[in-house]
């Protein structure tokens, strides 16, 4: 090991808290509680519905332990289900935003003034259980796309919610979609209509704020016949002792030649050096591409949380239907993360490509977990799995576990899968070149994740290989 | 749950009858054994090391433990089964050593029965000392009935230039359960082939339970070939586990065609440093035959290599599953482990399940694997058509292309002979 481990720690950058008044119901969950979110939501009868069904199944559930990580017990009544700012903004005016809240977003990186706009970029602003602002709606509405927080989609598009919600993600999947299908509070909802190309990027960005709250934010989208949408969330939380959960469901549903791009850089506090505090990030994705020629493309940078376990994954139904996912995801100090993806081929001609990077440093541990499943009925279905771990430091694990499952002769279906160090012999080489060890080292990482980068919409490549650096900074040797 | 009533019952009646002259520490074991299994229970598709196999049909079947070899075979009998012609040999029937058939040698090639009483304290330091019960109910069940199967004690610094024969033999004719257990001990420097071989004679329903440990001494080579031949109606459990010291070598072959519902659990620990392992499998299924491998390499020294290839050819209605788990422990470094599962589906009925799976928790380490499942290329079968061959030859010459590759790594001429012609009697049929 050399003088670049004891190289300087970065902190967490995003860790600051609002000082803002804010309305948190008190712990604990029950059917009081479901009724209360959804009257502060305005819902009609039919969601509250809907929120209890899955709240009584919930109950019968228990929470999921297979995973390749440890945490201690979460106690569900600790965590209180709702807190909004105070000052509620009116959604159509953005001066009535608490300049504080418009502050935090600035901080963030995140301007939800139209003026100071990212280009070509509409930005859904979610600070703790609500939706504080939601630019470029009306340009959006030129085109007929809708981009709504979804409890305002609930109200104003009841029709389209009601006809797609818990369809990719049923409300009784598993445990923590059930829970977040009882207590979801904001996410964004989005509908492109048949043959549109989505004009703007579209973006949501979550702030947890409040202390003792759990966010459980729910996404749906909908890319009608020949349409196409490219969408982006990112996220962060204030440093605490404590850890907060974070049980999010995103459902994408893809018509008959819609293309869906879906890109996450997850950046939740991931604690500290020792792994006190940090956000539990327990998340359920899934895209169904439901027509033929449809096509989903997940890509993901996990750089935060202390405990990510998620698998977006599609359903490839429609013949010819394409799902691709792409993964950077690192953990360091003493982050875990389980994550991956599940493909399902159910349609002719059915195509997946998966290409996971783990990085692990200092004591993390990272475990890619996939599922390939070729049903009968998918002929010519082809899958090609890619999983790279890089491993720096020898405290941490990186762990592969692909479930491949075909069942119909005419697929074929490839993985493979690799674990290396960065080599000495590399790093010799870069440093003979006049290049110091940090960054010989940013620069080998950044080669190992450039397939999944060049995924990414172009404006967050850029935030994703700086991030990336933050992240690893201080554990590489 | 019956079942499991059962086979503790018959436990019960079996320990405090024939077998009841056993020495304590043996008896201790069984109890230790039989409890596990007791507390364990069959297993379910539930249990994740079983998702993708349900051993309902033996857990629900009525096997009785056998007594006695239900008929003897003449050595013309058997001589089909045997692989070679020169070598020791020792012959099981319905787990029963058949000294008539078999050529031990003193107490190094023999009988366990015979052993645990004179080489009492040999068999006592390494019998059950490697298996792991703890969450393994049948090999909890095997060692609750340990009593008969092949021992092989290689001294140090011996070389044992024939291959030695190990053959276990069902009769076939009732349905029983016979839990045969073998203990291979290849001290330091020493050296040593051994062959396996589980057939049948009769083509009646059984289920055999076998479990083999092999320990592989400091510096020592050892190469194990196991053939498994079981007949079409045969349930077949069995778990190979085997433990290597520093700079040992071992080579281990699995060849499966038989048995209905087969399981194998394959563990092999590196636990010296230095040590070099090849685990070579072919699995080749037609009809309704399921056959489940589940492997486990532990890396728990440093600058071993382990290279592990498993190919599954898949016909019929055929089910493959594949679970191959390496895990590099902490402080392992230096290793060196490529592991590989390809998988031929031959119809569209065939179906396959691969989960390779790497645990790792040491960072300067080479490890990788690759796994596919697919059907023959096109592409080749095309090159063959246009040269001239018919498309069942050009079929059936590109499958056997695919298993011989597994042969090809046994160096063991007449044995890889012997299979050969095997593979080319199951492609034609």
């Amino acid at each position: 090991m050399t003088g670049i481990e004891a190289h300087v720690q970065q902190p967490y950058k995003y860790g600051f808290v609002t000082d803002i008044e804010s309305e948190v119901v008190p712990a604990g969950l029950n059917e009081d509680v479901i009724r209360l979110i959804s009257t502060k939501k305005g819902e009609p009868d039919w969601m509250l519905d809907w929120r209890l069904k899955a709240y009584r199944n919930w109950l019968k559930m228990s929470e999921p332990h297979w995973p390749n990580v440890k945490y201690g017990p979460i106690d569900y009544q600790a965590i209180s289900y709702y807190a909004a700012p105070k000052k509620l903004p009116k959604l159509d005016s953005l001066d009535q935003v608490d300049p504080k809240l418009v502050a935090t977003f600035e901080k963030l990186g995140i301007p939800i003034e139209e003026q100071k706009r990212l280009t070509g970029v509409a930005v859904d602003a979610v600070f703790d259980s609500v939706s504080v602002a939601t630019t470029f709606q009306a340009e959006l509405a030129k085109y007929g796309v809708i981009f709504m927080p979804i409890s305002q989609a609930i109200r104003e598009h009841a029709g389209l919610v009601q006809e797609y919600l818990g369809t990719v993600v049923p409300a009784n999947d598993n445990f923590f979609a059930a829970l977040n299908s009882a207590v979801f509070t904001d996410g964004s909802f989005v509908y492109v209509p048949k043959g549109v190309r989505c004009p703007l990027e579209l973006s949501t960005y979550f702030r947890i704020n409040a202390s003792s709250t759990g966010q459980f934010e729910r996404t749906l989208i909908i890319a009608d016949e020949g349409s196409h949408v490219s969408y982006l969330e990112g996220c962060s939380a204030p440093m605490r002792d404590e850890h907060q959960l974070h049980a999010a469901v995103v459902e994408l549903v893809a018509f008959d030649r819609a293309t869906i791009k879906y890109s996450t850089i997850q950046n939740w506090y991931p604690g500290d050096e020792e792994g006190r505090g940090g956000i539990y990030n327990f998340v359920t994705k899934r895209g169904k591409c439901a027509g033929v020629n449809s096509k989903i493309s997940w890509t993901q940078v996990e750089t935060g949380s202390a405990i990510t376990w998620k698998y977006p994954g599609c359903i490839l139904q429609g013949d010819n239907s394409i799902g691709e996912f792409y993964s950077v995801a690192v953990t360091s100090h003493k982050q875990q993360a389980d994550t991956g993806t599940k493909m399902i081929h159910l349609g002719k001609n059915t195509r997946s490509t998966i290409v996971s990077k783990g990085i692990s440093a200092g004591r993390g541990q990272n475990t890619y977990r996939g599922l390939v499943k070729i049903m009968k009925g998918a002929e010519g279905a082809r899958n090609y799995s890619q999983c790279d771990s890089m491993l720096i430091g020898d405290k941490c694990g990186a762990h592969t576990f692909p479930y491949i499952d075909v069942r119909n002769s005419t697929a074929i279906m490839e993985h493979e899968a690799s674990t290396s160090k960065i080599g000495e012999d590399q790093i010799f080489y870069l440093r003979q070149r006049g290049l110091s060890s940090e960054d010989a080292v940013s620069m080998i990482v950044n080669g190992f994740c450039k397939e999944v980068f060049k995924e990414l919409p172009m404006e967050f490549a850029v935030e994703a290989t700086r991030l990336l650096g933050i992240s690893l900074e201080g554990s590489v040797g | 749950m019956a079942h499991v009533d059962q086979l503790v019952g018959s436990y019960r009646a079996w320990a405090s009858n024939g077998v009841s002259g056993a020495p304590d520490w043996l008896k201790d074991l069984r109890e230790g054994g039989i409890a596990r299994f007791h507390h364990l229970g069959f297993p379910n598709m539930k249990q994740e090391a079983w998702r993708f196999t349900s051993v309902a049909p033996i857990a629900e079947g009525s096997f009785e433990l056998a007594k006695e070899p239900a008929r003897i075979p003449t050595l013309d009998e058997i001589r089909p089964f045997l692989l070679l012609e020169a070598g020791y040999r020792l012959v099981f029937v319905d787990g029963f050593f058949q000294r008539s058939l078999s050529t031990p040698f003193f107490d190094d090639v023999q009988s366990l029965a015979h052993v645990v009483s004179h080489r009492q304290d040999l068999v006592r330091q390494h019998l059950g000392k490697y298996v792991a019960t703890q969450d393994r109910p049948f090999s909890a069940l095997n060692t609750a009935f340990v009593s008969d199967g092949a021992f092989v004690h290689v001294p140090a610094k011996t070389n044992i230039p024939e291959p030695i024969q190990l053959l276990f033999l069902a009769s076939g004719t009732k349905p029983v359960v016979a839990h045969p257990r073998n203990l291979v001990v290849i001290e330091r420097e020493a050296r040593a082939s051994i062959v396996e071989t589980y057939a049948a004679l009769g083509d009646h329903s059984y289920w055999t339970n076998a479990v083999t440990e092999i320990v592989v001494g400091d510096g020592a080579r050892a190469d194990h070939y196991r053939v498994q031949r079981e007949s079409d109606r045969a349930y077949h459990v069995a778990t190979s586990q085997s433990h290597q010291g520093r700079d040992s070598t071992l080579n281990l072959h699995f060849v499966a065609f038989g048995g209905a519902l087969a399981r194998h659990d394959i563990g092999a620990v590196m636990a010296g440093p230095g040590g070099t392992l090849i685990l070579n499998g072919l699995y080749l299924l037609a009809g309704a035959q399921h056959a489940d491998h589940h492997t486990t390499i532990d890396h728990a020294a440093d600058h071993c290599a382990s290279h592990e290839y498993f190919n599954g050819v898949l016909d019929d209605k055929a089910r493959g599953v594949f679970t191959g788990r390496i895990i590099v422990r902490p402080g392992a470094q230096k290793t060196d482990s490529k592991q590989t599962n390809n998988n031929l589906l031959l119809s569209g009925h065939a179906h396959a399940d691969s989960q390779p799976q790497l645990e790792i928790y040491a960072d300067d380490v080479k490890c990788t694997h690759g796994s596919t499942v697919g059907p023959l290329d096109p592409r080749a079968l095309f090159y063959l058509r246009s040269r001239g061959v018919g498309e069942d030859d050009a079929r059936r010459l590109l499958t056997y292309g695919f298993a011989a590759e597994i042969l090809g790594r046994m160096e063991i001429a007449p044995l890889r002979a012997q299979l050969d012609a095997i593979v080319r009697g199951r492609l034609a049929e």
